[in-house]
């Protein structure tokens, strides 16, 4: 149990190790130099820099030496919670992230909420009335969900919206509370703009555990020991809840640590579409304009809450399903 | 953690299971069938994968011939033809049958100094089959100007004046000719995406498979790793990272290779599954006791007893990549213009006003959400056909 739980957070640690060496990537790999970038962006404001000046600036990011020096550089800050500053907004990049951080969590935890919270009820439905018309109806409406891709969704219900009931969807916060300080009535203008953001990036991933939810409780009633619950007069909501779906829900269980990535990629593109205030705009920004210490640090943020969400997730599964913590002990 | 099932494990779904036997007949012919000719007459009983069979090779068809099928150049620009919205095409006439378009003449409105378009109900300009156009390469063979449908000789007018299916983009260039070369480009996008993917997937998927023990930990590890990774921030990291002045061949490569990147993990476990139940198989034992060596085992009797699955894998595999390389180019990271493709069309409907005005533009959803489900029925069914036995 332990060792597994060790194994579970040196694997963690492992794929943040992975992430923020391709996040410095992303730093290094467009032409040029930070120090270059921010010389040009100073001298387009009419600001002179000295030679002394660069080559301090130089010095202090390093950018002259190999990379792994400048990676250790690099992560040595950031350990330090010194993130650099943004180019084009001329601040830590701390202060820019802000909010957009856990407004984007809030999104993503909110999709998969949606999607456990549809996905179960659903699928077991669709098992039990298999070929029903509900089945047939869901199966639908979930390939659906699966084939388009989600910014393609966001903008056909926008466009909808637009046309047929008039209604701006986008954004989290109506205009009067965007620049507000937090208030009970700024949370709850949030909560009245989080489901189509949360319906849109959870679609697919429910249609997805809807399908997998039905093929394994298929699965399950077919075996002899339904049967014999059956013949021994038990109620038909106890044959199917008590062990079925319990025996179903290990590999449903188990898709939460793909989901997590998943949505949250899933979330970048669609607050693109929709103007959320989340981290998706400015990395799109940051990436477009070489904003690299912003772009590359809000990488490393995302992979690094996404490992620690999987990791949660394992321990989850791990604890809802008995035979995973027997195999790892 | 090898009780993981990946999202898309295989799905059970009885509908496309093979007819019982009615009479001797039948079972006689099921029982001298060879393996691709069960998995054919099981893949024709999943009659929505067939319909999409068709669809996918229609759409290619058109990505072939896409030159073939548009009827103005894709690049050719003109303002006063700017954001005009799709045009009927009259097929009778009180003459009988006589296909023909208005003429459309642009202004400007006075007052919202928007363009606006009044068709000419008397000016008639008729359409003919296989007329003249713009000259291109067909099938790379030969150059020729014809096209499927274009203005008839004697009209005066060229097809970039007069046909409009579609509508034009903001620099009044033609949408449905754009999306003919956008099928081009955005199919193949993905099967070179695939192709590459499939390629990491076999070589790492079958190591791992194969030898076993530290390498098949490590690539698993790998691929865990791979997929814990949040792949949209990390695509638009890499393809932010290529350089402006790439040209557009050099960009389309970067891009499958950054895509495929994910891609291959799914390959890869798939590859290794069946390596290692084929391992234990006792025909594979066989082989061994006769003498065969290591690479004919592999490519003589293990490789043909999964190829289908690796093929259900792949069909699965190519929508996602599509998807992958329009949303990249939708945010202006993949391929840029003067390359079409899917994503670089829908651009154009990012925002809310031009969806108001504009609302034409977004037809370019249309083909991506049919391609995307087409394929999707199609790999299901290949997927239920793989397994003739099961």
């Amino acid at each position: 149990m332990l060792s597994f739980i060790a194994r579970r957070i040196m694997l963690g640690a492992l794929t943040t190790w992975v992430i923020s060496i391709i996040a410095f990537l992303v730093i290094l790999l467009p032409p040029g130099d930070f120090v270059d970038a921010y010389i040009a962006q100073l001298s387009g404001l009419g600001q002179y820099v000295s030679l002394e000046t660069a080559a301090n600036l130089r010095e202090q990011y390093g950018t002259d030496q190999p990379f792994h020096v400048q990676y250790i550089k690099w992560i040595r800050r950031v350990a330090h919670g010194d993130f650099g500053q943004s180019l084009e907004f001329g601040v830590p990049v701390a202060d820019v992230i802000g909010d957009r951080l856990w407004l984007t969590m809030v999104v993503s935890l909110g999709a998969i909420a949606l999607t456990w919270g549809l996905a179960l009820p659903i699928g077991i439905y669709s098992a039990v009335h298999q070929y029903s018309f509900g089945d047939y109806f869901f199966t639908f409406i979930g390939f659906i969900g699966l084939a388009i891709p989600n910014f393609l969704l966001a903008l056909i219900l926008m466009y909808i919206g637009f046309k047929y009931f008039d209604a701006s969807i986008g954004g989290l916060f109506s205009p009067e509370y965007q620049l507000e300080p937090w208030t009970w009535e700024k949370i709850w203008d949030l909560i009245k703009h989080l489901p189509m953001p949360v319906i849109i990036l959870g679609m697919a991933g429910t249609a997805q555990l809807i399908r997998i939810m039905r093929a394994n409780l298929l699965d399950e009633l077919r075996k002899p020991y339904v049967v014999t619950a059956r013949a021994k007069g038990l109620t038909e909501t106890r044959v199917i809840l008590k062990y079925p779906v319990r025996a179903a829900l290990n590999p449903f269980a188990s898709t939460i640590g793909y989901l997590l990535p998943f949505v949250v990629s899933g979330s970048i593109i669609i607050s693109v579409v929709m103007s959320l205030p989340t981290v998706g705009p400015i990395l799109l920004r940051a990436l477009v304009a070489q904003d690299v210490y912003l772009a590359g640090t809000i990488i490393l943020m995302l992979g690094t809450l996404t490992v620690i969400g999987t990791i949660i997730s394992d321990l989850l599964l791990m604890w809802i399903d008995p035979r995973i913590r027997l195999e790892q002990r | 953690m090898d009780t993981m099932i990946s999202p898309d494990a295989p799905v059970a779904d009885p509908i496309a299971g093979l007819p019982e036997p009615e009479g001797s007949e039948t079972e006689e012919r099921i029982a001298v069938a060879t393996q691709w000719q069960l998995m054919s007459m099981r893949f024709r009983k999943h009659r929505l994968a067939m319909a999409s069979l068709i669809i996918v090779i229609l759409f290619y068809l058109i990505a072939i011939f896409a030159n073939f099928l548009a009827y103005a150049d894709p690049f050719k620009t003109e303002a006063y033809r700017s954001l005009m919205p799709p045009q009927k095409v009259i097929l009778w006439d009180d003459d009988g049958f006589n296909p023909h378009v208005l003429a459309v003449e642009g202004a400007r409105d006075p007052v919202s100094f928007k363009r606006i378009y009044k068709t000419d109900p008397d000016h008639k300009i008729p359409l003919r089959l296989f007329a003249h156009g713009y000259e291109y390469k067909f099938l790379g063979l030969f150059r020729t100007d014809r096209h499927l449908i274009g203005v008839a000789d004697d009209a005066g007018v060229t097809a970039e004046e007069s046909i409009f299916l579609m509508g034009t983009d903001l620099l009044g260039r033609d949408l449905f000719s754009r999306l003919m070369r956008a099928t081009r480009i955005s199919l193949s996008v993905g099967l070179v995406g695939v192709a590459l993917s499939m390629f990491l997937g076999v070589l790492l998927g079958g190591i791992s498979g194969l030898y076993g023990g530290v390498i098949d930990i490590t690539i698993q590890r790998l691929i865990e790793i791979t997929r814990s990774i949040p792949t949209i921030p990390l695509w638009m990291g890499l393809a932010a990272a290529m350089p402006r002045d790439w040209s557009v061949v050099k960009i389309y490569f970067a891009i499958t290779l950054i895509i495929s990147l994910i891609g291959w993990t799914d390959l890869a476990r798939v590859v290794r599954g069946r390596f290692l139940s084929l391992r234990n198989e006792d025909f594979v034992l066989a082989a061994e006791l006769a003498g065969a060596g290591q690479l004919r085992i592999i490519f003589r009797h293990m490789v043909p007893s999964f190829l289908s699955h690796i093929i259900a894998a792949m069909t699965l595999a190519l929508p996602a990549m599509i998807i992958s390389e329009t949303a990249l180019s939708f945010l202006g990271l993949g391929l840029r213009p003067p390359a079409i493709s899917w994503g670089v069309l829908l651009q154009d409907a990012q925002n809310i006003q031009t969806m108001a005005n504009t609302p034409w533009l977004l037809l370019v959803a249309v083909p991506v959400i049919i391609v995307i489900l087409a394929f999707n029925f199609l790999g299901d069914g290949l997927r239920d056909a793989a397994d003739p036995y099961g």
